[in-house]
């Protein structure tokens, strides 16, 4: 095999879970035009609004999975992702909520700069939990050198019961305390129209190809692959193995606490239960595009079609009105079938 | 004499490489054949096609005159073939009976008659000479030697007729060399058919009777050992003259760069006093479990310091990878799989790993210059590869090996550290190391430089140090010892401690 040739054949597997993605869409676009068709209505699948439902509702797992690609790829996981997305979003509502009494006085109305300071503290708190919650996994594994999986299942229900404390055990309402400004970024249909998706969804977008310069391009990157690879061959390299590890980790919180912004947003609530088996659904993104959980490979691209599949698949089947434990039967076959195909080309490749 | 195994005009093509043309192979019962070859010559792929692992795309095979078309590995042993590879296929858990039984079990429908299977076990290490090996033992508490043991006795168990052994004594200390050469032998009175591959051609001249060997693809000489040189086989091996086989580069020692004061790991090594000079060859030898990987990973940090000093140029260091790099220091680790490099990653990033800052810039990496280095370093060790973004993995093990060495030089390490670096490659490159060592003297830096070859460390070493249980026992001039006195003192230290 030539050079040139190698590299358009893995340029062409990189694109797998692209691909993936393309021909999910198709055979739902395709069953949802039938049953339209059938039900002598317009089908609505492929549409501007259908892309920007799918989009939206693909950000929040899909910035997620961003920061889980990176562990990932370091060879580590984290099963705490989903209920420290929860748990964020309960300490963002919170703030919110006890934030706006207090600010709120006597007076009927917050004024303008009450309200952007008011968001300004319930975003950045909410980002730095999320960044603590990594902080302490990662310090968790590297300091005591226990296995990631272990100590990410225990910080799963610390998180949640975490939550659950901060809120009292019922979810924290605050509608009406929160400025269109922030409850604008996971509005499916925009406004200015010309946005075409909605906040929440570029600002992944940005997030992505920060990322995927950073594995690219920086030392840190080459790190990440370097421990995921081969720890020994890093630590060998005098690559600090520990510092990197709890960096990824926090790294990785920071996009939970993105994430836990974006659920908080939708219903202007934080529910700390809402969190447990979101963590699967952002492995599962990361898997299906390619990540190994063996370590050492991941990538973004694959990572964001892998998170839009799992969307394309629930609002396909609610298009065509399957019940939703259909779809938990398909998202778990292309996980399988997502593997299978990359086993599949490493034999290929190999021969 | 009747051929026990017959392989004819055997080919085997993968994708646009032709791995096997034309091969013919003959083995006698009761005979032991070595089978040489550099990396790639295409024994592997040889020894596939005869164990049923891949098909030949032509040729024929016969076992006893009868033909012999292997579907798997299943019909192999049906047919009398074992295999013996480098790493060994065992349970670690399961006992010496357990393994030595596994897949053709002695049961009664269906429950298992140890009363059944006992005497058969037993037998067979009788046979082996071995009758000592306790059967309840689980095989992970045995040495490696042993285990071997335990391998060759599961493949009588089957009925095997014809043994393959693919690089046995790559990981076995010196007695258990003599173990299994013995072993090797009775088999051979017992009219087993050996094939015997190797890199070491003192070994295959001290066992076996007769010699194939293979160059690419193709059967570069065959015959009787008996009236064969060392130089006719080794150039058939390359298909050229080997000039040299230690070839030796001037180099003068300075001063001391490295000095270890009463170093003591865990349990080993032991109270170690050491100063290495700049421009200085220091050999360590000893036997398997003597310290001498234990000596290069504690003063590297890579293993914990109970105690003792490490000074690089004078000042000490607190032992850390990290620290060290940046002292100067650099090591080769004996586990090119496991340790030494990041199989699926490129050969770029494998080679610059201990080594990013001069492409990084607050972190950001230019990747064109650090593609011309590597390049660079690729062409000045004549490194065989597709590109630089090639996995390291795809590399035949002497490629990967000059990758492992590329890290070191491309750190502009001051000190050496290479353990076992000729371990498991050809003459060819073998040659390669020794020369870049020399060439890495001559340049003014220190090398350590840990094998178990004796050969090699008489020839390019200036001194020899030798260890054994931990501690140093003797540092002389290279030309003061014999191979012989080299390892009577590795030995001797071994049993004077007991």
């Amino acid at each position: 095999m030539n050079s040139a040739g190698n590299r358009l054949s893995n340029l062409a597997w990189s694109l797998g879970p692209l691909l993936g993605l393309v021909l999910v869409a198709l055979i739902f676009g395709a069953i949802e035009y039938n049953v339209a068709i059938g039900e002598d209505r317009q089908p609505q699948f492929f549409s501007k609004a259908s892309l920007q439902v799918v989009l939206d509702h693909s950000s929040m797992v899909g910035v997620a999975a961003l920061g889980m690609t990176l562990i990932i790829i370091a060879g580590g996981i984290d099963l705490s992702a989903g209920t420290a997305i929860a748990m964020t979003a309960t300490v963002i509502a919170w703030v919110y909520r006890d934030g706006h009494a207090w600010l709120l006085g006597d007076a009927a109305t917050l004024s303008t700069g009450q309200s952007v300071t008011l968001s300004v503290a319930a975003v950045s708190v909410g980002l730095l939990t999320g960044a603590l919650c990594g902080l302490i996994n990662g310090g968790l594994i590297s300091l005591l050198r226990l296995v990631p999986f272990i100590v990410t299942l225990g910080t799963m229900t610390i998180f949640q019961g975490t939550g659950k404390t901060i809120s009292g055990n019922t979810p924290i309402r605050a509608f009406g305390k929160v400025p269109d400004m922030v409850s604008a970024i996971r509005d499916p249909y925009p406004d200015p129209s010309w946005l075409l998706v909605s906040p929440g969804v570029w600002i992944m977008l940005i997030l992505a190809v920060l990322v995927a310069l950073v594995l690219r391009y920086t030392v840190f990157g080459r790190h990440l692959f370097a421990i995921g690879s081969n720890e020994s061959t890093a630590r060998l390299c005098g690559i600090n193995v520990l510092r990197t590890r709890i960096l990824v980790y926090t790294i990785a919180g920071l996009f939970v606490g993105v994430a836990g912004l974006y659920q908080f947003t939708v219903f202007t609530q934080g529910d700390p239960t809402s969190g447990l088996g979101l963590e699967l659904k952002v492995i599962a993104a990361v898997v299906i595009g390619g990540g190994s959980l063996n370590g050492g490979r991941g990538s973004v691209l694959g990572t964001l079609a892998g998170a839009c599949i799992i969307t394309v698949i629930q609002h396909g089947c609610v298009l065509i009105g399957v019940s939703d434990h259909y779809q938990d039967i398909l998202i778990g076959l292309i996980i399988i079938a997502a593997v299978a195909i990359d086993q599949l080309r490493i034999r290929l490749q190999a021969n | 004499m009747p051929s026990l195994l017959g392989m004819s005009g055997i080919g085997k093509r993968f994708g646009a490489t032709q791995a096997l043309e034309g091969v013919s192979f003959a083995l006698s019962a009761g005979r032991v054949m070595a089978l040489i070859g550099e990396n790639g010559a295409g024994k592997s792929t040889l020894m596939k096609v005869l164990s049923g692992a891949c098909q030949a795309d032509t040729g024929t095979m016969e076992v006893d005159g009868v033909p012999y078309r292997p579907t798997g590995p299943s019909s192999a042993r049906d047919a009398g073939i074992a295999m013996i590879y480098q790493e060994l296929n065992l349970a670690p858990d399961l006992s010496v009976e357990d393994n030595i039984m596994l897949g053709q079990e002695e049961s009664r429908t269906g429950l298992l008659s140890r009363t059944r299977q006992r005497p058969r076990v037993r037998e067979v290490l009788d046979r082996l000479g071995h009758p000592e090996l306790q059967l309840d033992t689980p095989v992970g508490q045995l040495s490696v030697g042993a285990q071997q043991l335990v391998e060759i006795a599961r493949a009588l168990i089957g009925n095997a007729r014809v043994i393959v052994f693919d690089e046995p004594t790559s990981s076995l200390a010196g007695q258990d060399v003599r173990q299994l050469f013995e072993v090797i032998k009775r088999l051979r009175t017992d009219g087993i058919g050996v094939v015997y591959i190797s890199h070491f051609l003192e070994e295959v001249r001290e066992l076996c009777d007769d010699y194939t060997v293979l160059r690419d693809g193709q059967v570069a000489g065959a015959g009787a050992l008996e009236g064969t040189t060392e130089p006719e086989i080794v150039s058939m091996m390359v298909g050229r003259q080997v000039e040299e086989l230690f070839p030796t580069v001037p180099h003068t020692a300075g001063e001391p760069i490295l000095d270890l004061e009463s170093l003591s790991g865990r349990q080993i090594p032991h109270d170690i006093d050491l100063v290495l000079h700049r421009g200085e060859i220091l050999g360590i030898a000893g036997l398997v479990g003597a310290g001498r990987t234990e000596m290069l990973r504690c003063l590297f940090g890579l293993d914990p310091v109970v105690s003792g000093t490490v000074r690089v140029g004078g000042v000490a260091r607190t032992p850390r990878p990290r620290t060290m790099i940046q002292a100067g220091l650099a090591l080769v680790s004996e586990d090119r799989k496991d340790e030494g490099l990041a199989q699926d990653r490129s050969l770029s990033d494998n080679i610059t790993y201990s080594h990013l800052a001069p492409y990084s810039r607050m972190g950001w990496l230019n990747l064109r210059d650090r593609h011309d280095a590597v390049t660079n370093c690729m062409a000045e060790l004549e490194i065989k590869a597709l590109s630089p973004e090639q996995t390291v993995q795809e590399l035949s093990g002497g490629n990967q090996q000059k990758v492992a060495l590329a890290r070191v030089l491309h750190q502009d390490a001051d000190v050496l550290l290479l353990d076992e670096p000729t371990r498991g490659i050809d003459v060819g490159t073998k040659a390669e190391v020794y020369r870049l060592v020399g060439e890495q003297a001559a340049a003014g830096k220190a090398i350590l430089f840990v094998s178990s070859y004796t050969p090699e460390l008489l020839a390019i070493c200036d001194r020899v140090a030798v260890l054994a249980r931990g501690r140093l026992q003797e540092i002389r001039a290279a030309s003061d010892w014999t191979e012989e006195s080299l390892i009577n003192c590795a030995i001797g230290g071994e049993a004077a401690v007991v």
